[in-house]
């Protein structure tokens, strides 16, 4: 029988130490033992154990603690496997209807092993890429019809084609790992919880490319991703799959490791190789591409993570089985990263072509406290808000597209009626402005004035003309920016104009926040009829604004109140209640 | 700046043939030995491989992961991304302000604690999610966050 903890990030946050140490403690002289693995997907149940039986049944056990993984391992010891804390049928919906590639190691084998990458079939892609030669790989990934996960969705032979025919003796493949997207974190999952299929396909890439060097650029802000990438590394030194002259066949390759240092702007590939070689990282005006003109002036070829996490299936599989799934112009699967007011959050791995519905309600159990949905984000500071009525989108890039949204890197962020869209676009456009790198006027100073007209609209300042500048603004910053960055900057503001323009004009001639988000525009109020005078928010509010007798109604000072929702938190009977606009007040 | 600081960053360049394509790794090694990157650091590093001051700076101010100011014993930093936000991130961030007493970027006067809004931390199951040093606490409410400071001020005999 074995025991999996997932062992990621989240997992570890989320109390997987404790876990392990209640384990650990109750297997110690047995011959039970427990295996350290990424993550499974399933954050929503960290910390998470996964018993595999002898006949290979799969358990999984959710939500565990320092006591009840305690009780647990006790059980285990007398031959039981209990019925307590193991994820119910509703919540096991959540692996149906995925398909796995990118994920299949993650939470499945030990990261820190390559003995364990290879029994489960690892570096097979390797050898047969070896004796391919660069042509026939180029040639089944342009079957296998895979477009680039990072956002922009470019075909991947493509680029690889076009570094190959570049001529030069020193070539480079990137791995672009700095997941820059706020809401997603397949990347940060991918690299901590199966490293090797990452560093395999970017040597198939190399191989088919001509390159020998490979330098994955990892945020600084994953930690534990660099450490088992440094691992992985130099355990396939040891084992004959680096350095030179690999496995008999003549062909070098190394990897390089270089920590980002936290700007968004890098996930720009020209901006990325600024940043390699150590400068500021600013974008510049393409052609010459990347291929022809790339890392140290070289011939180079970036992908990011998922992209090459790909790669290794389809030259197992061949290409035909990877272009079977998806839509006509989407191929193979797609790592979404679910996340907000969503009930199951963590990362779905699903075929394209399923729709948006399928992935929020089917697997992921709809919405949190059963609340109404309201938009599904999708793309992060470059995508947009999708509205409920549109939910039934096809996801593949073209569909996605049209919504005024992008498929992006796949964070999913799911909104409820609380959420408010002109938040959100300020927000959004909040970052963007900040990680705008001030090369091009568009992008800094149009990116500036968005974000004081989306502030003075939430300051209940807003007038008429708004809107409309807001959209002329953003037309403007889109055709005019230098990078994608600036490219795809308005678009969460230009779609929530699209689909929730009623929402602007309340703010703005209403001076409400149908959301009751906006601080400017509520105001805090005591339900008289339910306060049942228990002083427990008075004595909770941060800056004394509550006051009263004990046992009768206690009131807020509008003029004191910081609405930050303490008392709301505090109450036990609801009667604090938010008012916005003119006509509530 | 002190001599063992000044041999230590010999230490770390011998590391780098090419210090001018190498300096974001040299900054994020001074980084993590002085806790910033102060001018003292920048003047010595000028000093030793000619790369010009303005450009290192230029570097170091570009990137949200360089520090031109102190921190805290406790380094707080509270995730910003869309998934907190959403989860109400913002009140976590009002509620480290009170608290301490002191606005984002800044330490508090015992040096004790300073707090930042930092970039998604890739934490977005447990939103809101916060890290203080190498600890990721998440599903934080403002209680919450009261306590974990709490906790950490007792521990310290404050």
């Amino acid at each position: 029988m074995r025991f999996l903890l997932g062992y990621g990030s989240c997992g570890i946050a989320s109390g997987a130490n404790d876990v392990l140490a209640s384990l650990n403690e109750a297997f110690a002289g047995t011959e039970l033992k427990v295996e350290k693995v990424g993550c499974n997907g399933l954050c929503f149940a960290e910390p998470i154990v996964e018993v595999i039986t002898d006949s290979g049944e799969s358990i999984l056990y959710g939500r565990l603690n320092k006591e009840s993984a305690l009780e647990f391992a006790e059980a285990v010891k007398q031959g039981e496997l209990p019925l307590e804390n193991r994820l119910t049928e509703d919540e096991l919906k959540f692996l149906q209807g995925q398909k796995r590639i990118v994920l299949s190691g993650c939470g499945k084998i030990d990261p820190e092993s390559i003995d364990a990458y290879i029994e489960n079939g690892g570096y097979s892609a390797l050898k047969k890429a070896l004796e391919m030669g660069a042509d026939k790989i180029i040639e089944e990934i342009k079957i296998s019809g895979l477009r680039g996960r990072g956002g922009a969705g470019f075909p991947t032979h493509f680029k690889w084609q076009a570094a190959k025919n570049a001529q030069s003796d020193e070539k480079y493949i990137v791995c672009n790992a700095d997941e820059g997207d706020p809401g997603a974190f397949m990347d940060r999952a991918v690299l901590e919880g199966d490293p090797h299929r990452v560093l395999e396909g970017m040597m198939i890439a190399g191989i088919a490319i001509g390159a020998e060097n490979g330098v994955i650029y990892v945020r600084a802000e994953y930690p534990l991703a660099v450490k088992r990438l440094k691992n992985a590394i130099a355990q396939m030194h040891e084992k004959g799959y680096l350095g030179e002259n690999i496995l008999g066949s003549g062909f070098n390759f190394d990897f390089h490791i270089m920590m980002g240092a936290g700007a968004f702007v890098c996930g720009e590939e020209t901006a990325l190789l600024a940043s390699l070689s150590g400068n500021r990282g600013m974008p510049v005006t393409k052609p010459p591409f990347p291929a022809q003109k790339g890392f140290r002036k070289q011939p180079t070829n970036i992908n990011n993570v998922e992209t090459f996490a790909n790669v290794s299936w389809i030259i197992d599989n061949g290409g035909e089985a990877f272009a079977s799934m998806g839509t006509e112009g989407s191929k193979g699967t797609k790592v979404f990263a679910l996340a907000g007011r969503v009930k199951r959050g963590g990362l779905v791995e699903v075929p394209m072509g399923l729709t948006i519905n399928d992935i929020v309600f089917g697997i992921c159990g709809g919405i949190k406290d059963n609340a109404k949905v309201k938009a599904v984000q999708m793309g992060g500071p470059s995508g947009g808000c999708i509205p409920e009525n549109m939910l039934d989108t096809v996801i593949d890039y073209e569909n996605i597209a049209k919504t005024g949204a992008i498929m992006g890197s796949g964070g999913m962020i799911v909104m409820d009626e609380k959420t408010c869209m002109v938040d959100m676009a300020k927000f959004f456009m909040d970052f963007t402005s900040k990680e705008s790198c001030g090369k091009c006027v568009p992008c800094r100073i149009g990116t500036t004035r968005m974000l004081e007209i989306l502030k003075r609209i939430a300051d209940g300042e807003g007038v008429s003309e708004d809107i409309d500048t807001l959209i002329e603004l953003g037309e403007s910053i889109k055709t005019g920016a230098l990078c994608g960055l600036g490219n795809s900057a308005p678009n969460p503001v230009l779609t929530t104009i699209k689909y929730f323009r009623n929402e602007y004009e309340e703010h703005i001639n209403n001076k409400c926040c149908p959301a009751k988000k906006c601080t400017a525009l509520i105001e805090y109020s005591i339900d008289p009829e339910l306060c049942r005078g228990c002083s427990l928010c008075s004595r909770k509010c941060p800056v004394e604004a509550i006051s009263g007798v004990v046992k009768s109604p206690y009131v807020i000072d509008g003029e004191k109140c910081v609405r930050c929702g303490q008392c709301i938190d505090t109450c036990k009977f609801n009667a604090i209640k938010v008012l916005s606009g003119e006509g509530n007040k | 700046m002190a001599g063992k600081f000044k041999i230590k960053i010999d230490e770390i360049l011998k590391k780098y043939s090419a210090p001018e394509e190498s300096l974001i790794a040299i900054l994020q090694q001074v980084q993590e030995l002085c806790g910033y990157i102060s001018r003292d650091a920048v003047e010595c590093l000028t000093e030793k491989t000619g790369i010009p001051s303005s450009r290192i700076m230029g570097v170091a101010s570009f990137y949200a992961g360089f520090r031109l100011k102190p921190v805290g014993k406790y380094r707080i930093m509270v995730c910003m991304g869309t998934a907190c936000h959403v989860n109400g991130s913002e009140r976590i961030g009002d509620t480290i302000k009170r608290v301490l007493g002191i606005e984002a970027g800044d330490v508090t006067e015992d040096g004790l604690f300073s707090w930042e809004e930092v970039a998604c931390l890739g934490c977005c199951s447990i939103s809101p999610a916060m890290m203080i040093n190498d600890t990721v606490y998440g599903t934080l409410t403002q209680q919450k966050v009261i306590d974990i400071i709490e906790n950490i001020r007792k521990g310290e005999g404050k």
